[in-house]
């Protein structure tokens, strides 16, 4: 059946400028269709009838370049749970709706244009520390050191973030914990990580203050909103190895 | 009459030729490197593994990609696996066996030397990984786990989760950063080269677009290392991410450096078939799943029974009826042909019939669901974010899709282009796979080129350039070769006609598709080459780009990278008619048995076609590399 969607969509020419929503009207689409598409759909629409289209960002469309990723009715990759933008599909929506998109609202991701956010601080902030500093050649024989399969998953778990951003643009506060915990969980749970623990920790908090992440204070919406799925528990990590790090000091 | 071109392999037997190239190789002192600037092109695997190593050597590097961070780059989504000759499993696995396999499966188009070295520095990369905190699977001993992959029979693909290219790419990434915060990497996301810049046929350095600001940028550097990954997105439809491009190689291609094998394209035989018009992309399940899945259509062409419903007495399980030692893990070449003839023949399934089955109902009767979800859990979980279908209940329908460019850059042993200063590693060259790559060994060539290779061979190149004058951004190469990048860019704003970049790149693709895609004709390829001219024709005349190149503009972005795919689809087709055989991925259909398998032609076709630019696209200059195969036998590959 096809579907008829109004979009309401947030446009900025670049970070000066001070920005609106624009609403567009979509008719014949296919509920297969995924959301993106539906983007490209609407660009193609816009560009033939000599309006600029909407710039949004985008790579791998299957979930796992991180580069996509927008405010869907207010929620970050909108309302199904651990996806990415580009895995969201038309048949999630019902004929008739409107949706209202807007790009990932921080301090730390300023907007460059329509739906496109910086995120660089997110490289900042892994090279502040998100390493284990080895460098080509140094490696021993890989069975050397054991890790048990528990271990090797939990730091997986962590490990498998993207980088998306939704945590931030979806936590009140702002606030990067949920990303730098997975880091900090990832590399802490390994031996490899071991050497570098205290200071890698110290670093990367000291740096999430800088560059305008705001503090968490565990209300979790960042969890729900990950499309990975990334417990919260890698916060409470976290703090308790800042916490440990302090107390070495 | 085609010239000959040499590909300055080291002297030795085969197993001593790498240690003899670094035992002679020049060095640069620590002291010099400080002075030595690298630039390189794409952060994916190959890329950055490459500005790190470079950079924790002592170079100066300046890294670039045209995405927002340079963990985004396309290596990001391999799933599968990488492959390494460990042994862990004590099956016979050696660096022999492994350089064997890797040969068999390019079917002997590659070269012996390159795949050998390959096989040779395979086993470090585990441990290099290993070391960054790469979460490989681990049996419950603590000890690193293995599966067997296609066209293999050993197990040596080691991986982690379905989503093994991410965490080693987020390991090389992290390393990338290190170094950019130690002040030896210059990070430039959001720029894309437009230029090479030359001066005596020597790279001296890129022109690049700032994609934010749209500013045009002259960098000059002792060398340039292009690790741009692969072009299937030529065919508009395939597994790659949608900024993949050619433009990097077909830039540097223009200016000389020469194109090997550019019609070898691998078709994926797992990802989901297409459901409309609308299409952006076909998402790729891993090849792993063909160690549980049994692949199958209904016999009957009209069958309209659910699947589940269809006895197996009504099922043809085609490719464990044709290649009965390797069945459901016959190389990726064979199984997507095969699952092409299906489709081609009309038993494809699913609402546009342009699927087959993969069912794991047995797998799941034999091992239990729990073992399943455990191995493929998170595949199953996307398959079902796309379709909206539970592969636990009904069998998923999957279809062949570009995938990888075996072919690239023309690369001599040091990976340096037919110019100098200028190499190409990953898939951004040609050199490792021959016709058809073994699943996992992407990954694999990505890595070694980046971590082993390159700061060897780089290493030996700069060592010529300390006492030459150091490359200037104000020299008139660099002037003329912005002035060219900023009048192209303006042209395709001027055009203002009425067709969108997309619809051209749609058109492109679905020809190239059909004429020269999982097989190709002599009559079919003539026939494209006359369309893919005269569409790129139109194209230059009817081009619609809005806005202005001052300013983000993804249209203008995509302008330029199909203005090259049509230059390069004409280039692919005029590979593959030139190539009177079938050799991997490359099926002539004139050149076939009774049974339908591919023909080589060892006698007149064991060599690399490598393509010289001339000015002009439909006439190319050939050039052959001869195949020498020393070590190995030529057979004809069977799986069956």
């Amino acid at each position: 059946m096809p579907m008829k969607l109004q979009l309401k969509i947030w446009r900025q020419k670049n970070s000066d400028d001070l920005g609106k929503f624009n609403t567009y009207e979509l008719k014949d689409l296919n509920p297969a269709m995924s959301f993106l598409e539906m983007l490209d759909t609407l660009n193609l629409q816009l560009i033939k009838n000599k309006e600029e289209p909407v710039e949004f960002d985008h790579d791998c469309r299957e979930g796992i370049c991180g580069q996509c990723g927008v405010m869907i009715n207010g929620i970050a990759h909108g309302k199904p749970k651990n996806i990415t933008t580009c895995q969201l599909h038309l048949r999630e929506f019902k004929d008739g709706d409107t949706i209202v998109i807007e790009p990932f609202r921080a301090k730390a991701f300023p907007v460059l244009k329509d739906l496109k956010v910086d995120r660089s601080a997110f490289d900042t902030l892994i090279a502040s520390g998100g390493y284990i500093g080895v460098e080509t050649g140094q490696a021993p024989e890989a069975n050397t050191t054991p890790i048990p399969q528990e271990i090797a998953e939990q730091a997986f778990d962590a490990a498998a973030c993207i980088g998306c951003g939704a945590c931030v643009a979806t936590c009140k506060n702002e606030s990067a914990a949920l990303f730098v915990g997975a880091k900090i969980s990832h590399l802490a749970a390994l031996p490899q990580g071991k050497a570098e623990r205290e200071k890698r920790v110290l670093n990367m908090v000291n740096r999430m203050d800088e560059l305008k992440f705001g503090h968490c204070t565990n209300t979790g919406a960042c969890q729900v909103e990950c499309p990975q799925d990334i417990s919260v528990l890698h916060i409470a990590k976290l703090n308790y190895e800042y916490l440990r790090a302090k107390l070495k000091k | 009459m085609a010239k000959f071109i040499a590909a300055k392999i080291p002297e030795g037997p085969l197993e001593k030729k790498w240690q003899n190239y670094k035992d002679q190789a020049k060095l640069v002192s620590p002291n010099n490197r400080k002075k030595l600037e690298v630039i390189v092109i794409g952060t994916g695997l190959s890329g950055a593994s490459a500005a790190a190593s470079l950079a924790e050597m002592g170079y100066q590097v300046k890294s670039f990609c045209f995405q927002d961070s340079p963990r985004r780059a396309h290596s990001v989504a391999a799933q599968g696996g990488v492959n390494a000759m460990k042994n862990y499993k004590n099956d016979g696995d050696s660096v022999q066996r492994m350089f064997f396999d890797t040969l068999k499966g390019g079917d002997f188009r590659a070269r012996e030397a390159n795949t050998y070295r390959l096989a040779q520095c395979s086993a470090a990369l585990i441990d290099q990984a290993v070391a960054q905190g790469v979460p490989f699977a681990r049996e419950y001993s603590g000890y690193l786990s293995n599966r067997s992959f296609g066209g293999v029979q050993v197990s040596r693909t080691f991986y982690a989760r379905g989503q093994t290219g991410q965490q080693l790419l987020l390991g090389a990434y992290q390393a990338l950063l290190r170094q950019q915060a130690k002040g030896k990497v210059k990070i430039f996301n959001r720029h894309e080269m437009l230029e090479l810049v030359c001066e005596n046929n020597t790279a001296k350095g890129i022109i690049t677009r700032n994609l934010v600001s749209g500013k045009i940028e002259r960098q000059a550097a002792h060398a340039v290392v292009i690790a741009s990954g692969g072009f299937g997105k030529i065919y508009y439809l395939s597994t790659l991410a949608m900024g993949c491009n050619a433009s990097a190689i077909w830039r540097a291609h223009k200016k000389g450096a020469l194109m090997a094998n550019p019609s070898w394209t691998q078709f994926h035989p797992t990802s989901l078939p297409q459901s409309g018009s609308y299409q952006s992309k076909l998402t790729l399940m891993s090849e792993s799943l063909r160690n549980d899945g049994r692949i199958w259509v209904p016999k009957n062409k009209k069958d309209a029974r659910n699947p589940n419903e269809i006895p197996e007495s009504d099922r043809d399980y085609y490719l464990e009826r044709k290649y009965p030692s390797y069945g459901n893990l016959a190389p990726r070449d064979i199984a997507s042909r095969a699952a092409k003839e299906q489709i081609d023949n009309g038993f494809g399934v699913g609402e546009l019939k342009n699927a087959v089955y993969l069912d794991f109902a047995k797998a799941i009767k034999d091992l239990g669901k729990t073992t399943i979800q455990k191995r493929y859990g998170n595949l199953f979980d996307m398959y079902e974010k796309i379709t909206g279908i539970n592969a636990f209940k009904e069998p998923m329908k999957i279809s062949p899709s570009a995938h990888f460019s075996m072919g690239g850059l023309w690369v001599d042993y040091d990976l340096q282009t037919s110019i100098a200063g200028l190499f190409a590693i990953g898939e951004a060259n040609f050199s490792d796979h021959g016709a058809n790559r073994l699943g996992a060994n992407s990954l694999l060539q990505a890595c070694v080129d980046g971590y082993y290779i390159l700061p060897y061979t780089l290493q030996n190149y700069l060592a010529t350039q300390i006492d030459k004058p150091k490359p200037a951004a104000h020299n008139q190469a660099f002037v003329d070769a912005e002035e060219r990048v900023k009048k192209q860019l303006q042209t395709y704003l001027n055009t203002n006609g009425t067709k969108t970049p997309d619809e051209y790149h749609k058109e492109l693709g679905k020809l190239l598709y059909d004429y020269c895609g999982l097989s190709r004709s002599r009559k079919g390829l003539t026939y494209v080459i006359k369309e893919i001219q005269k569409l790129r024709e139109e194209f230059k005349t009817n081009l619609l780009v809005l806005g202005d190149t001052y300013q983000i503009n993804s249209e203008l972005e995509k302008a330029g990278r199909v203005a090259d795919y049509f230059e390069l689809a004409e280039l692919m087709c005029l590979d593959a008619l030139n190539r009177e055989e079938s050799c991997g991925a490359h099926f002539r259909e004139e050149y076939q048995s009774d049974e339908g398998e591919a023909v080589r032609n060892d006698d007149d076709y064991a060599y690399t076609a490598a393509w010289e630019w001339t000015g002009n696209p439909s006439q190319p200059e050939l050039h052959k590399e001869k195949l020498v195969f020393k070590n190995v036998s030529l057979s004809t590959r069977s799986y069956k």
